[in-house]
């Protein structure tokens, strides 16, 4: 079943058309990858699908709903959480307190503290750390925390802005164990990356995005032996 | 809410009710002799710039965006209860003083507060720079407005405002009118307030509809404002719009800076300590507004997060660290 589905999709800041026709799909209980080169344009899509860019034409749908109608701050209430590119968390609140803006629509106390116990298990430096400001995490911790802060709202479906990015090898191997992690556990995932490689081998398809257009598309491990795939993003 | 915090707010509540009878112990004796109606006054214009400037803070700090076109806001609160209490004068109807009182500063709040949503609805979808030109132009299409209706005395100065803006009644307001606003930059609101100002692409991704609590934060800023200017206007009894020009922004701008962006502490010394000390200084009027760069470059220098950077003074916690327990959270005025 399609859960999320783009259709045709247009987006433009200013004169820069940066999405051009773009189509894809994401099935409920899928991890789905979108990967391309640096200013692609994969922040745009997830930003449109999101509701922080506008799109010029198209459709995203989510369930049956028009996201392009939806405001920013309900798409969480959809099932949605987002988890933005380059560690978007509260620099001046405490660990814990980002945590809890997390389930901002969360109106259970109980259930807030039953989850916040899930991440700092999922995290357990971030439990270490709960009362420390956001701001002063080391960057892979930051990492730690939005993710974690997207699961409080115990989505549906994850979207993730390249989560690896200026992490070290043992991070960025920590970071996808737990990307499989979440997903084995029910979640969809749409997965914004740059490591291909990583990103393509834990995917179940995936799409490739070259300068605003969807050049190719399949299977993960198809995409994985494929020569351009290969050549422009694996360094082979 | 806790217990432990209702007793800090009774505590601070007594403060703010010891407060009260010294000013009335040093204004109602003949403790200052002749001096004591210009004492009494410099103390009524610091309490009212301590309600423009805390609500100017609640822009400033905790939003986290510029507007440097209070003044305009208070001129609306100033205008519009002005209006409307002198008219009922006019049309014979005698209330006693504090209702009329009371009258004027719902009638300023909420006219404000009005305009606050409709300026706000627009101009809060710009960040930075250009919401602060927005808002001069706002203060001065306002400026431009009074000047020019007959009803705000069509760029004379409208006077015979009757005077209410007893001490009393201005500091019970004042009082009052910090304790709400301490209390909503503590509220789930205000929390969410801070979360957009600390990262709105995280806020808007965790539900946070960052439009409306901006539009909000707006409007209830406004409208304190413009419970300072029917203050105001009760108090100078005339009113000429030149006054609300973009200096008089700036000095309040000045104030919160002082103070520190993000404390309403601050903000009360802030605009205690500037509005009182060049009327105090009478005689260095010319130099007023060089003192006021004076002051703020060293600030600046010397401490760039203002004196009480994001501090709040709290009786009980003040309390607590003389007698050597732990710190509490809560505040007085
Ligand atoms: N706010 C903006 N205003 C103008 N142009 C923009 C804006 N945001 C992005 N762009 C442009 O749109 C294009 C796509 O940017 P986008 O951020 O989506 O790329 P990306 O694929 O996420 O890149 P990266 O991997 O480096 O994050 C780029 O050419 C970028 O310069
Ligand atoms: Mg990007």
């Amino acid at each position: 079943m399609e859960m999320l589905k783009i259709s045709d999709l247009n987006v433009s800041y200013g004169a820069i058309h940066a999405i051009h026709d773009v189509a894809m799909s994401v099935h409920k209980g899928e991890l789905v990858s979108l990967i391309g080169a640096n200013g692609a344009g994969k922040t745009t899509i997830l930003h449109t699908i999101t509701g922080l860019c506008k799109a010029t034409s198209g459709s995203v749908v989510l369930n049956e709903i028009n996201l392009l109608k939806t405001d920013a701050s309900d798409i969480i209430k959809l099932g949605m959480a987002h988890v933005p590119e380059g560690r978007h968390v509260f620099p001046e609140m405490t660990v814990e307190e980002n945590l809890e803006m997390g389930a901002y629509c969360v109106k259970e106390k109980n259930l807030i503290a039953e989850r916040i116990e899930d991440v700092y298990h999922r995290f357990p430096r971030l439990k270490e750390r709960f009362r420390q400001a956001a701001g002063t995490l080391s960057g892979g911790e930051q990492q730690m925390l939005a993710v974690g802060r997207a699961l409080m709202s115990a989505p549906s479906i994850l979207l993730m802005d390249e989560p690896s990015m200026g992490l070290s090898p043992i991070l960025v191997e920590q970071i996808f164990d737990i990307i499989k992690e979440v997903h084995e556990q029910g979640i969809t995932v749409l997965l914004v990356e740059q490591n291909a490689r990583m990103a393509l081998s834990i995917s179940d398809r995936a799409y490739v995005l070259e300068v605003g257009r969807i050049s190719m598309s399949g299977q993960a491990k198809d995409l994985l032996q494929d020569d351009r795939v290969r050549k422009a993003y694996l360094g082979q | 809410m806790p217990k432990a915090r209702k007793i800090d707010y009774i505590i601070n509540l007594a403060g703010v009710i010891v407060l009260f009878f010294l000013l009335m112990f040093i204004f109602d004796t003949e403790l200052l002799g002749r001096v004591r109606s210009y004492i009494q006054g410099i103390v009524i214009i610091a309490m009212i710039s301590i309600v423009m400037v805390c609500s100017l803070n609640l822009i400033t700090g905790f939003m986290g965006e510029f507007s440097l076109g209070h003044a305009g806001f208070m001129s609306i609160g100033a205008y519009s209860s002005a209006v409307v209490t002198m008219a009922l004068e006019n049309a014979g109807i005698i209330l006693p003083d504090l209702l009329l009182f009371l009258i004027a500063i719902v009638i300023g709040g909420i006219i404000t507060a009005l305009m606050g949503v409709l300026v706000g609805i627009p101009a809060l979808r710009l960040r930075g720079d250009y919401l602060a030109i927005v808002t001069i132009a706002f203060a001065e299409i306002i400026r431009v407005a009074f000047t020019n209706f007959q009803i705000t005395g069509g760029g004379k100065t409208l006077s015979g405002i009757p005077k209410l803006s007893d001490y009393h009644y201005v500091y019970v307001i004042t009082a009052i009118s910090v304790c709400v606003m301490y209390m909503y930059v503590r509220s789930r609101f205000g929390r969410c307030v801070r979360a957009i100002r600390e990262d709105y692409i995280a806020a808007s991704a965790s539900g946070i509809n960052v439009t409306y609590y901006k539009v909000m934060t707006f409007t209830v800023s406004a409208f304190f404002a413009g419970v300072s200017g029917a203050m105001y206007a009760h108090y100078i009894t005339s009113l000429i719009p030149t006054k609300f020009s973009f200096n008089y922004s700036a000095e309040f701008l000045t104030m919160v800076i002082l103070g520190g962006t993000g404390s309403l502490t601050g903000s009360v010394v802030g605009a205690a300590v500037l509005s009182a000390l060049p009327e105090a200084l009478r005689s260095f009027q010319a130099y007023r507004m060089l003192i006021y760069s004076v002051v703020l470059v060293l600030v600046m220098i010397f401490k760039p997060s203002g004196l009480f950077g994001s501090y709040e003074f709290s009786l009980p916690g003040v309390l607590r660290t003389l007698t050597g327990r732990k710190k509490g959270g809560a505040k007085d005025e």
